[in-house]
């Protein structure tokens, strides 16, 4: 097949849920041999869109067209027989089984009489993976693989199956840079062979880079589309949210005060690998009213030493001080209580109580705030939450909603908002733009230097170098547990990705 | 965002009636029992027979109540059967006077002082399923299955395997009053039902306006996430196995009372019943949903049902099919209730777990940067 051919086609694809329309007359082309990146935030559309060309959903309206034909998908595996597969942000291998199984499962090769031909699946997996330049034997257990691994083997399963379109929902969510660039190496080997690529991402800049062309959403309509040589990150993101903006910058006009938190000489091993540390040495100090980024990839350790501050891991050695004194004998309670506040990185697992409402999500750190004797007063618990509704700005019509009705980005500002509650004099935030979008981000930007304004301590960590350059006075590059570098805010991007060991 | 939240606004508007009939749905079921059965049989609705079923109910109820905070909590327990028949044998074997070989004499307790001591050990059962679930991490499963053989094994020991006939006491020991729990009425209400009325209160307040119970809600729908927010989830662990063998040892009293006897098998396959009325009262086996009302409802569900059946002279046979049958459209009707709802939150939930759960990541976090 030659390239820049138009093999897949949406046309006024409309798509209502119940009274709402997430979808509202989208027109999209697919490219062979190219990349077409999908720009918007979250609950823009994309996902609805990608869920219909893969045959997830149907739309309400609209066509889709494959090869010029119109054709309608009513299941994955239907689309998957049209040669379109959807590689989704969360892992769907079974790790429990070795890559071989993994890529031929539910179309296992027989044997003439019963039984898995397994010598004869060993050899077309190892063609498949020595076609991806991948060195990997098939007889690997998935879960000893490194995420990035395992997203390409997902990727080499959908390429066996003849795939000619390939759907990439967040694949780099989870991966380091090196392996980005892997990614990144076989997208392109694929390109080379006419297979045409869609590509969702929040990192913008690293779709930037390997995408053809661009097509933003907003709202459920498309609002722009463009080759790649005609556009930049400014373009994207104006499109985007519709407005230019800004994630601010450090807040000035006051001065720090005491050191809040002093850590000293912190060491913190794996727990499954106690040979490890995952967190070595580590000296860090935060005065009252700073703020202080984190920058490093995943698995620098910057998760380990912020959970270790809040007393959800264990220390090896070193100490831990909370205005001067020592807080590494304290629960997580007894540290909350005394003013530290982690905001974890997966807000889903650790962050939220997904049976709870936005209120009682917002409250349950600071539960003594609503008692009356030795009741919880409703009407106390009640004002509380709306207060603290107000304060993170979140956008929900009640205290009552169940907190899963809220976006991505409001469910953020709950988990600030539920230790903003307890009046911490130290705010831990591991990732807090971590799958939100960038109206949100700044947001919650906002609410941070916020707090250091009134005298919190703030660190929060990030993998994007843009995240750094807003509200951080001082900047930290982690790298295998150590720290690397620090910056000033007036460092460069360059300058942090070099300490980083990135470029 | 709005889209989400619109949607939700407009299904609730649009459901009302539907979510009604599935939110009463016990309550629903009770009303349809009773109705059927009282065309059938005319004893089946007087004061005498609702006030029998009722005493059944009471020991179901109580079973499912302390089962209710194990359920909500995300765990389970099944030794309640078996703490039920021990605490029993424990209050009989008092009452029939405790041998002190070494002094040669024989105690008989009072029985305040019996019914402690029993309620004691029930909770002392509770207190080591909770602590090999907490600290030692075993599975709920598999901790009270284990306690189910063992808390029945000396139930069986205690006696020999025999049934402890007549604890009434007697007058000249100063040990009688213990069939008062099983017999007498206030207000014409069996005390049995009473401590069934007094139990659900006081789990209900706890539940509903304490911090132990928002506690075990937090900790019940997300303990990852309580445990951050400063929920002492271990604690609240223990606790409500705690009460769990308490509220099974108050069932054993209530029952070996109103036989005035105690036998070491009694509560066979209990504590499945119980775990059938929270069920049906609503809850949900993954924890953080359900309440004391939902339970109560279950227990009357299902006591109300096979005493019904039992009066209109269905075999033994037919009511464990009925009952099988309520129990199972029960659970399909909280998946109708919770699964929607649900999923997409646990379903992003999995998606970031995958990220990095080492057991998908295989080699810990770290390995990211170390290979780059």
């Amino acid at each position: 097949m030659s390239t820049d051919q138009v093999v897949l086609e949406a046309r006024d694809v409309v798509k209502n849920y119940g009274g709402t329309r997430a979808l509202k007359g989208v027109n999209f082309e697919i490219r062979s041999g190219t990349v077409t990146t999908l720009f918007g935030e979250n609950g823009a559309g994309k996902s609805t869109l990608m869920k219909i060309l893969s045959g997830v959903e149907q739309p309400t309206s609209g066509e889709i067209l494959l090869g010029g034909e119109p054709v309608t998908f009513s299941s994955t595996t239907e689309a998957a027989e049209h040669g379109i597969s959807i590689i989704h942000q969360e892992l769907s291998l079974a790790p429990n089984l070795t890559v071989r199984d993994n890529i031929f499962m539910g179309r296992e090769i027989m044997r003439p009489f019963g039984g898995v031909d397994f010598a004869e699946e060993r050899r077309q997996t190892r063609a498949l993976l020595q076609d991806m330049k991948l060195a990997i034997e098939p007889d690997t257990l998935v879960s000893d693989l490194r995420v990035g691994q395992q997203q390409i083997i997902e990727i080499a399963r959908a390429l066996s199956v003849n795939s000619r379109i390939l759907i990439m929902d967040e694949p780099t969510s989870a991966l380091a840079a090196a392996e980005v660039e892997t990614l990144f190496g076989i997208i392109r080997e694929l390109l080379a062979r006419g297979v045409a690529i869609v590509y969702i991402s929040h990192h913008l800049e690293e779709a930037l880079e390997i995408t053809d062309h661009a097509v933003v959403l907003r709202d459920g309509s498309m609002t722009a589309r463009a080759e790649r040589a005609d556009i930049d990150l400014a373009w994207i993101v104006r499109n985007m949210v519709g407005e230019n903006f800004d994630l601010g910058s450090p807040p000035e006009g006051y001065e720090f005060g005491e050191p809040v938190l002093s850590v000293e000489d912190l060491t913190v091993l794996d727990p499954e690998n106690p040979e490890r540390a995952v967190v070595n040495g580590i000296d860090l100090e935060v005065r009252a009213g700073e703020i202080v980024c984190i920058y490093g990839l995943m698995g620098a350790g910057r998760t380990e030493l912020l959970e270790a501050i809040a007393g959800r891991e264990r220390v090896e050695s070193g100490q831990i001080r909370l205005d001067d004194q020592s807080i590494l004998g304290d629960s997580i309670a007894e540290r909350i209580e005394k003013g530290v506040g982690l905001v974890p990185e997966d807000r889903q697992r650790d962050g939220l109580v997904q049976t709870f409402s936005v209120g009682r999500n917002l409250t349950l750190a600071s539960l003594d705030k609503s008692m009356s004797g030795l009741a919880i007063s409703g009407k106390k618990e009640k004002s509380r939450a709306n207060e603290l509704i107000g304060a993170v700005t979140v956008k929900t019509p009640s205290s009552d909603l169940n907190i899963g009705g809220l976006s991505g980005g409001n469910q953020q500002k709950v988990v600030i908002g539920k230790i903003v509650a307890t009046d911490p004099r130290l705010m831990l935030l591991d990732e807090p733009s971590r799958g939100i979008d960038v109206g949100a981000k700044a947001e919650v930007f906002r609410l941070l230097s916020e707090r250091a304004r009134r005298g919190v301590g703030v660190v929060y960590t990030t993998s994007e170098v843009g995240e750094c350059l807003s509200i951080a006075h001082r900047i930290i590059v982690m790298s295998r547990g150590q720290v690397s570098a620090e910056f000033g805010p007036d460092a460069t991007k360059d300058m942090i990705m070099a300490a980083s060991g990135e470029a | 965002m709005t889209t989400t939240t619109t949607a939700i606004l407009e299904n609730r508007k649009k459901f009302s009636i539907a979510k009604l009939l599935l939110e009463g749905r016990a309550f629903l079921a009770l009303v349809l029992i009773i109705v059927v059965f009282s065309l059938i049989s005319p004893n089946y609705l007087t004061w005498s027979n609702v006030l029998i079923m009722t005493s059944h109910v009471a020991i179901y109820a109580l079973l499912g109540l302390g089962m209710l905070l194990v359920i909500l909590n995300g765990g389970i327990d099944l030794s309640v059967g078996s703490t039920l028949a021990f605490s029993a044998v424990v209050a009989g074997f008092m009452l029939k006077g405790v041998p002190l070989d070494l002094f040669g004499v024989t105690i008989y307790p009072s029985v305040p002082v019996t019914v402690l001591i029993a309620c004691g050990v029930g909770a002392l059962a509770g207190l080591v399923n909770g602590i090999l679930v907490a600290k030692f991490k075993i599975a709920p499963f598999v901790a009270t299955l284990g306690m189910l053989y063992a808390v029945r094994g000396f139930a069986l020991l205690m006696t020999g395997g025999l049934t402890i006939n007549n604890l009434s006491g007697r007058e000249e020991l100063g040990n009688t009053g213990f069939a008062w729990l099983g017999f007498n009425r206030i207000f014409g209400i069996p005390i049995g039902v009473l401590v069934m009325i007094v139990v659900a209160l006081v789990l209900g307040a706890v539940l509903g306006r304490a911090k132990f119970g928002r506690w075990l809600y937090a900790a019940g729908g997300n303990e990852r996430a309580a445990e951050l927010s400063g929920v002492p989830v271990n604690r609240v662990k223990i606790w409500v196995y705690v009460v769990s063998g308490l509220c099974a040892a108050i069932a054993g009293l209530v029952l070996a009372s109103t036989l005035t006897s105690a036998d070491p098998n009694a509560g066979n396959t209990y504590e499945l019943t119980a775990i059938a009325t929270v069920v049906i009262g609503g809850a949900a086996l993954t924890g953080g949903r359900g309440n004391v009302r939902g339970t109560l409802l279950g227990a009357f569900v299902i006591g109300f049902l096979s005493d019904g059946l039992v009066l209109v002279g269905v075999s033994a046979y037919w009511q464990m099919v009925f009952i099988g049958a309520v129990i199972v459209v029960a659970v399909m009707l909280n998946t109708l209730q919770y699964g929607r709802r649900r999923r997409p939150a646990t379903g992003k939930a999995k998606s970031d777990k995958n990220v990095k759960t080492p057991a998908v990541t295989g080699t810990s976090t770290g390995t990211g940067s170390t290979e780059s």
